[in-house]
């Protein structure tokens, strides 16, 4: 492993978050489960980092060890550094006024974020008087100020109310807006808008947005969906199967991908743009289970690019260009990718057995 | 608006289904009622896929459930073969009647897993239908025909057929699903969110494999989605739902590349990747969809609408041609 991503080390102010050599395990009857297998990242103060993958990539993983909220059974090696402070150890003394603070989230599911029992004012409150040690009034103030802030129409009656006399985006910014009263310094959102309507899913986009800009804040931006990031990221992170497949800032990213993963998970959604009926390139079979991992390249097995390296080597994060980095023996753009996937065209068959049919049928017609 | 009006259907003896003035409501209360769908017409041809798409509570769903009599909408009409010999009025129809038609008509599901029985093995599953049907159609080899709807949706009947639902994923669940629908040999497959529970992944193989069943078979498919881009991608006209009214019913490529509704509008530049054909400040509307047991007067976008006039709140517009199929619900359509 390639072991630190060549990202962020050229900048010149030290980086607000670096994560090193993430790795996170969870004992089951199966086997371990790598969840997160050798992530890497340095954070800028003030930019955003989208992090891109499909259910069981290890995005939120990620997220909840950054977050210290990963169950006691959970085995983390590597190391995490925020503001210069070793936040593992930190972890294990049992720093409360760091979490909720410093660094906060916001989860998919704004329903289950909330407490159905508890008056939406209390529960912003509730950070404000724990960390910040306001007082009940002082803190009532306070929430009422946050949920004018995220954009709540007549915050000071919202106060009273309950989440379940809410609707989905009200609820989206009553949980934003308590992850923001003690003013943290790094926000991370954990597919904020899933849950939400397109129409709702782009006003709680853009908020997160605005107050990352007013604020000078840090975020981290999790999602399974390209086109939410495009826009909004200043780098992109993809992860599969728990191990980073290429990092580089947004426009890079969009402008010369390197990884046949990332090809093909812009290339297999339809995009509004485009006519009807035209072919989706699929990204055959599913993701690897993350017990026992084979040797090689885990997108192997679904890759169009796959080559007999693939099968056996584990390709190391290299840096391909200025701030980005790729984890492929056969990249996309480069000519050992497109000598790998014509062999593959021509034998019909990729070294991983994958029938080359489905994707010819679907390049020609296009 | 979200309008009333049949100037969207169309005169054909093509048509396979065709649902008037279809309203259904719900009772919620002491003299509350639910307008789920109020007052909605559109048509569908043989061999075509209509998408319909909308907000969440739009009653995309209920306009699903009333099409298969399940429950029976509120008043309107749903008629299969329109205008042929063979004409039935679906809301005519009761008990074995009814019974008798369904086969012609099957679902799929969003939640892949949950439609599914976990305790029954797959074959089982696919074939339920089938055994049911055994009297009308004593010639049909029920192992047979599974064995070939399982292979026409990518699974290998030797080992997925004894094997129960949990040991699928996701994607697989939603083909299981889709072989299940198919097993009755339907005219029409309601296809109610197949795909929003999936993997991005996912998507696209069973976005793939719909459309190749519908050539392999000949269905005729209703394909419900909140997602723009893959309402655009798998049909060939479209209705936008708002509130329990059709907003816009146009083919789909006009649809989307001269969208006229100012709420067809709001929903292509809020998308993620706003599409090219509106502005993307058009996405700012309210947040807050008004209730459907109270919804507004006239035009029940005019809430959220940009272009809203004291003519939106007095007077419901009516569907009307803005183009060659295309047909608009709104006082004033197009461009800004």
């Amino acid at each position: 492993m390639c072991a630190k991503s060549g990202l962020g080390k050229a900048d010149m102010a030290a980086p607000l978050l670096s994560v090193s050599n993430l790795h996170v395990g969870f004992a089951t009857e199966k086997g371990l489960v790598r969840a997160v297998d050798g992530v890497s990242f340095d954070l800028t103060e003030g930019q955003t980092l989208g992090i891109v993958g499909e259910s069981g990539s290890g995005k939120s993983v990620t997220a909840k060890t950054l977050m210290n909220l990963l169950p006691s059974y959970a085995r983390v090696g590597g190391s995490i550094t925020f503001d210069g402070r070793d936040v593992r150890a930190m972890a294990t003394e049992g720093e409360r006024h760091f979490w909720g603070v410093a660094m906060t989230m916001v989860f998919q599911d704004p329903m289950t974020s909330l407490n159905p029992v508890k008056r939406v004012g209390e529960q912003i409150a509730e950070s404000l008087r724990v960390h910040l040690k306001r007082t009940r009034s002082e803190a009532k103030d306070e929430a009422g100020d946050l949920l004018q802030q995220v954009g709540v129409p007549e915050p000071r009656k919202r106060l009273r109310q309950y989440p379940h006399e809410l609707s989905g985006g009200l609820r989206q910014r009553v949980v934003i807006a308590m992850s923001l009263a003690c003013s943290p310094r790094l926000l991370i959102a954990d597919e904020p808008t899933t849950a939400l309507d397109v129409t709702v899913q782009k006003h709680i986009l853009d908020l997160l947005d605005e107050l990352r800009e007013e604020r000078g804040m840090t975020m981290i931006l999790i999602t399974h969906d390209l086109g939410v990031v495009r826009g909004r990221a200043d780098q992109i992170m993809v992860m599969y199967a728990g191990r980073t497949m290429e990092q580089a800032d947004t426009a890079t990213l969009f402008s010369q991908m390197r990884h046949p993963y990332t090809e093909a998970l812009l290339e297999t959604i339809p995009r509004i743009d485009m006519a009807s009926h035209t072919r989706l390139i699929p990204i055959p079979g599913m993701p690897p289970e993350l017990v026992d991992v084979p040797d090689g390249c885990l997108f192997s097995q679904r890759c169009r690019s796959c080559s007999d390296s693939c099968l056996t080597d584990q390709p190391p994060l290299e840096v391909c260009g200025p701030m980005h980095v790729c984890a492929c023996h056969t990249p996309v753009g480069t000519e050992a990718g497109a000598a790998a996937r014509a062999a593959n065209r021509e034998a019909g068959v990729t070294p991983a057995g994958l029938d080359m049919g489905t994707f010819t049928a679907v390049e020609e017609s296009a | 608006m979200a309008g009333s009006g049949t100037a969207q259907l169309r005169e054909s003896d093509k048509m396979v289904l065709r649902v008037e003035n279809l309203v259904m409501e719900f009772p919620a209360g002491i003299h509350q009622v639910v307008h789920a769908v109020s007052d909605i017409s559109f048509d569908v041809q043989r061999g075509e896929t209509l998408g319909i798409v909308g907000e969440s509570g739009c009653g995309k769903s209920t306009t699903a459930r009333a099409i298969v009599q399940l429950p029976k909408p509120t008043s309107g009409t749903v008629l299969l073969d329109p205008g042929t010999d063979a004409e039935i009025e679906l809301t005519a129809k009761e008990g074995e009647e009814l019974r008798a038609i369904r086969p012609r008509i099957q679902m799929i599901f969003q939640d892949p897993i949950s439609s599914l029985n976990p305790r029954r093995r797959v074959r089982d599953i696919v074939a339920e239908g089938l055994s049911i049907w055994r009297e009308e159609h004593p010639d049909v080899d029920v192992e047979a025909q599974v064995d070939e709807v399982l292979t026409a949706v990518g699974l290998d009947p030797e080992v997925a057929a004894s094997r129960r639902p949990h040991q699928f994923s996701g994607g697989q669940c939603q083909r299981i699903s889709i072989a299940r629908a198919l097993a009755l040999n339907p005219e029409i497959l309601i296809c109610d969110e197949p795909v929003s529970a999936l993997d991005v992944s996912v998507q696209a193989q069973i976005i793939n494999i719909l459309e190749e069943m519908k050539e392999r078979y000949g269905l005729t498919l209703i394909f419900i989605s909140h997602d723009l881009s893959v309402v655009r991608n798998v049909s060939d006209r479209v209705v936008v739902m708002y509130l329990g009214k059709v907003c816009e019913v146009g083919d789909s490529n006009t649809l989307f590349s001269e969208p006229a509704h100012p709420y067809t509008r709001v929903l292509l530049a809020s998308a993620p990747e706003p599409s090219a054909v509106v502005d993307e400040s058009e996405s700012a509307i309210g947040d807050e969809l008004p209730s459907p047991m109270d919804p507004p007067s006239g035009c029940r976008f005019r809430t959220r609408c940009p272009r809203t006039t004291g003519l939106c709140a007095s007077e419901e517009p009516v569907m009307a041609k803005v183009g060659l199929d295309h047909f608009v619900a709104c006082h004033f359509p197009g461009s800004p």
